[in-house]
C-alpha cells in the first residue's frame, strides 16, 4: 500500500522538522537573547575561577581589531590642564581595565571555613539593565542593544569620558589621539574614544558565545536569558550558602556574580582604584531622573489647571 | 508692564537660564574649561545633579508654556496679538519640549532607540537651544516682543 500524506501528517512532519532546527539553533538564540525578547545575562561563579587569565587573553585576541590605533603626536588641547590619556605604549597591562584590556582578574584573599583562600574574580563591564553610560551620553555614542548589551561606538565617541564619570564602577577607559574628535575641533572638544567590554556583540549576533566564556577551562561563566540566569544564580547561591552581586546593583545588571563570601567582605580586600572597579552595593543611578520624568507628566496638567483657574477667576469677577 | 506679566517674564528668564546651564552641563565641558572650579559652580560638573535639575526646570517650562498657551487661547487673544517673534520663539520652545521629551522617554528603563535617532535628537535639541539663545539675544537688542496689544 502506498503511503499517503495526509494534511495532518504533513503538518506533523513539518512541525517536527522545524522543532529539530529550532533545537539545534537554541543555543544561538539563547545567546542572542531572542527567544523571549528579553536581555541576556551572564552568571559568574567566583568559587570556580582559578585566575588562569584564559578569559583575559581570549578577550584580547578577539577584540584586538577594535583596539585604538592613535595618531601621534596628539593634538594640543586647550585649556592647558586637559590631559591626554595614552595607553598605546602599555598595551600589555592586564592587571586593570584599559582601552586595550576590557577584562581583568581581580583577586581577594579571604577566610573561608577558617582557612585563608584566594578568590579570583573576572571583572569587566556589568552591562546594566538601564545603563547610565548609554542613557546619559550626550552624543549618542553609547548604545544599548535589545539583548541588553551596552557598547560604545568608536566611530562616534568623542572621548569626553562622561560615561566613565556616570558609571558606578567607572568602567569605560579613554585613549587619546583617536576617533571623531580629531576631525572636528581636536584642540577644544573631545579627547579620544572610550573603550569597554561589548560582550562580543558581533559574535553573539552570529550565534557564538563571548570569547571569555568560550575560553574558560573551569566553566566559570554561563550565559542565557536574564530570568533563567537569575534563577540559576539563586540556586547556586543557595547550594553554596553564598551571595549574589549584580542582580539589584544600579537597578539591576546583566552580569551576576555568585560568591561563597559576602561581597562587602570581598570589596574590603580587593584592590580598587582607576581601572579597578569595586564590589560595593550600588543604588540605581537613574532612579532620581526616572522619578522626575514621571513627575514631568504632571507639568502640562499644572499648566492647564493654572490657566483654567485664571479663566474662572476672571469670569467670576465679571459676573 | 503689569506685575503679573513681570512675574511671568522673570520666571521664564530663570527657567531658561537654568535649563541652558544644566543642558550644557550634560556635556563634559564645565570641568574641562574649569568653570566648575569657580566657587559656587562646582555643581555644574556633577552630571546627576545637572540631569535632575534639567528635568525639574523642564517641568517648569512645560507647565509655563501650557499655561501661557491656554491663557492666550481663552483670555489673552482678546487683548493682545502674537507677533512673528512670538511665533518663532514658540515653535523653538515646542521643538525643545518635543525633542527633550523624547530623550526623557529614552532614558527610562527598557526603552531603546536606534543609535542614529539618539544622535539626531541630541543634535536637534542642542541646535534648537542655540537658535533660541541667539534669537533671544537678537530680540533683546532689537526690543522685539512676543505679543503686542
Amino acid at each position: 500500500m502506498q503511503p499517503t500524506i495526509t494534511r495532518r501528517s504533513f503538518l506533523k512532519g513539518t512541525i517536527t522538522a522545524a522543532c529539530s532546527i529550532a533545537t539545534s539553533s537554541s543555543i544561538a538564540k539563547a545567546a542572542a537573547g531572542l527567544e523571549n525578547g528579553q536581555p541576556i545575562a551572564t552568571l559568574l561563579d567566583i568559587s570556580k575561577c582559578v585566575g588562569c587569565q584564559e578569559c583575559v587573553y581570549a578577550c584580547r585576541d578577539v577584540n584586538a581589531t577594535k583596539y585604538p590605533k592613535p595618531q601621534k603626536p596628539f593634538p594640543k588641547m586647550y585649556p592647558n590642564g586637559v590631559k591626554a590619556e595614552d595607553w598605546s605604549d602599555k598595551t600589555d597591562v592586564i592587571d586593570r581595565l584599559t582601552p586595550y584590556n576590557w577584562l581583568y582578574i581581580q583577586s581577594a584573599t579571604v577566610e573561608i571555613d577558617g582557612e585563608q583562600k584566594e578568590l579570583t574574580i573576572p571583572r569587566r563591564c556589568m552591562h546594566c539593565s538601564n545603563p547610565p553610560c548609554v542613557k546619559l551620553c550626550p552624543w549618542g555614542a553609547a548604545v544599548q542593544l535589545d539583548n541588553g548589551i551596552s557598547r560604545i561606538e568608536a566611530d562616534i565617541c568623542l572621548g569626553g569620558a562622561k560615561c566613565q564619570t556616570v558609571c558606578p564602577w567607572l568602567i569605560p577607559q579613554r585613549q587619546t589621539g583617536v576617533g571623531l574628535y580629531l576631525d572636528i575641533l581636536p584642540a577644544f572638544a573631545g579627547n579620544g574614544v572610550m573603550y569597554k567590554c561589548d560582550r562580543c556583540y558581533s559574535r553573539i549576533t552570529k550565534g557564538e558565545i563571548p570569547a571569555c566564556i568560550e575560553a574558560c577551562p573551569e566553566d566559570v561563566q554561563t550565559i542565557g536569558p536574564r530570568d533563567e540566569i537569575l534563577k540559576q544564580a539563586h540556586e547556586l547561591a543557595k547550594s553554596m550558602n553564598g551571595y549574589i552581586y549584580g542582580e539589584n546593583e544600579n537597578g539591576g545588571t546583566n552580569t551576576i556574580y555568585v560568591s561563597p563570601v559576602p561581597f562587602d567582605k570581598l570589596n574590603s580586600v580587593i584592590e580598587k582604584g582607576k581601572g579597578k572597579p569595586h564590589l560595593a552595593a550600588v543604588k540605581d543611578s537613574m532612579e532620581t531622573g526616572n522619578k522626575l520624568a514621571m513627575a514631568m507628566i504632571l507639568a502640562p496638567v499644572a499648566g492647564v489647571v493654572g490657566a483654567a483657574m485664571k479663566f474662572y477667576s476672571i469670569n467670576k469677577n465679571d459676573d | 508692564m503689569r506685575f503679573y506679566e513681570r512675574v511671568i517674564k522673570y520666571f521664564y528668564i530663570v527657567i531658561i537660564t537654568f535649563l541652558t546651564l544644566t543642558g550644557f552641563g550634560q556635556m563634559p565641558i564645565f570641568k574641562r574649561y574649569r568653570i566648575a572650579d569657580i566657587p559656587g559652580l562646582g555643581w555644574l560638573a556633577e552630571f546627576y545633579i545637572t540631569h535632575a535639575m534639567h528635568y525639574i526646570f523642564a517641568s517648569f517650562l512645560i507647565a509655563l508654556s501650557v499655561y501661557l498657551f491656554f491663557d492666550h487661547i481663552f483670555i489673552g487673544r482678546k487683548e493682545r496679538k502674537v507677533t512673528p517673534t512670538g511665533y518663532v520663539k514658540g515653535v523653538m520652545i515646542l521643538g525643545l519640549i518635543i525633542t527633550g521629551g523624547l530623550m526623557v522617554f529614552k532614558n527610562l528603563s527598557g526603552i531603546l532607540y536606534y543609535p542614529i535617532a539618539i544622535s539626531i535628537l541630541d543634535l536637534s535639541h542642542l541646535i534648537l537651544c542655540m537658535a533660541l539663545l541667539f534669537y533671544s539675544i537678537f530680540t533683546l537688542i532689537t526690543a522685539k516682543r512676543w505679543t503686542i496689544k
